[in-house]
């Protein structure tokens, strides 16, 4: 399945709703154009929901921490919520689950932002 | 359960879709061999790591030059090898994606993933003069020939920070 991305606004936060594969390709392409588009509407409190990402791989892994250095940059954060299982196993063994915030309650992220 | 030795190899162009291609291909071998779904999971990951490495670093994403793949299947286990066309490479010149000063690199996490999820794990240098990664995975019921590779899960790894 193909990665597809929508986004809406929980207060200040821009909660990014992912579903399919972050892989290289269209799927790493999609989350890097979708942040970019965020940054450049001055939207830098950005929370990813990877609830239906079942698939990442190395470029998706990569893509996501440029998503995080790009909004870092800019003084924003970037944060994670519900991760499957696949993806939290991943970030684990690369050591990124100790970058990212990650979250499994919406309103609980939401709320570390402020 | 695998009664004789079989091999399949294609020749892919350098180009994307070769990447799913070449998954779904070993995906297939990996299902009729018997490997359950979590070990198909991390055999076609590893397949699209290599193929991506082949892709990317390898062949440099040139067009005119292929990637190998070829895939043995034993009684014991099923073997992957990825060749591409460029200039090779020694593993011990690959960093470490798990470094501090790399862990927000945007890349070179491939090789680490493909060691973490297969039982065996090499690159030598292949016979189109690129690099050949070679690596496998014991079949469900064969024989525990060598120990210390690592599971892949994770779970013993990063604690926990879930709010």
């Amino acid at each position: 399945m193909s990665l597809h991305a929508t986004y809406r606004d929980s207060g200040e936060v821009t909660v990014v709703d992912m579903g399919g594969r972050i892989v290289l390709g269209d799927g790493s392409a999609l989350l890097r154009k979708t942040i970019g588009q965020l940054l450049e509407d001055n939207r830098t409190k950005i929370l990813i929901n990877l609830a239906d990402v079942n698939y990442i791989d190395s470029s998706g892994i990569g893509e996501l921490v440029h998503a995080y250095t790009s909004v870092r940059t800019r003084g924003g954060e970037l944060k994670l919520l519900h991760l499957t299982k696949k993806v939290r196993d991943l970030l684990q063994i690369t050591k990124l689950y100790t970058v990212f915030d990650v979250y499994s309650d919406e309103s609980a992220a939401v709320r570390s932002f402020d | 359960m695998v009664q004789e030795n079989k091999h399949l190899e294609v020749v892919l162009d350098t180009q994307v879709e070769s990447v799913n291609l070449a998954e779904e291909m070993c995906l297939r071998v990996a299902e009729a061999a018997g490997f359950d779904e979590e070990m198909c999971y991390r055999i076609g990951m590893s397949v699209r790591e290599g193929v991506i490495n082949a892709f990317h670093y390898g062949n440099q994403e040139r067009p005119d030059k292929k990637i190998h793949l070829a895939v043995d299947l034993t009684p014991e286990k099923m073997v992957i090898h990825v060749m591409d066309e460029g200039k090779g490479f020694k593993l011990k010149d690959v960093p470490d994606p798990l470094a501090e000063e790399n862990i927000l690199s945007t890349s070179g996490r491939g090789i680490f993933l493909m060691r973490a999820f297969m039982d065996e794990f090499d690159v030598v240098p292949g016979t189109t003069g690129g690099a050949e990664i070679v690596m496998s995975k014991r079949l469900p019921g064969a024989e525990n020939g060598h120990g210390g590779h690592s599971d892949g899960s994770g779970n013993d790894s990063a604690p926990r920070k879930e709010a």
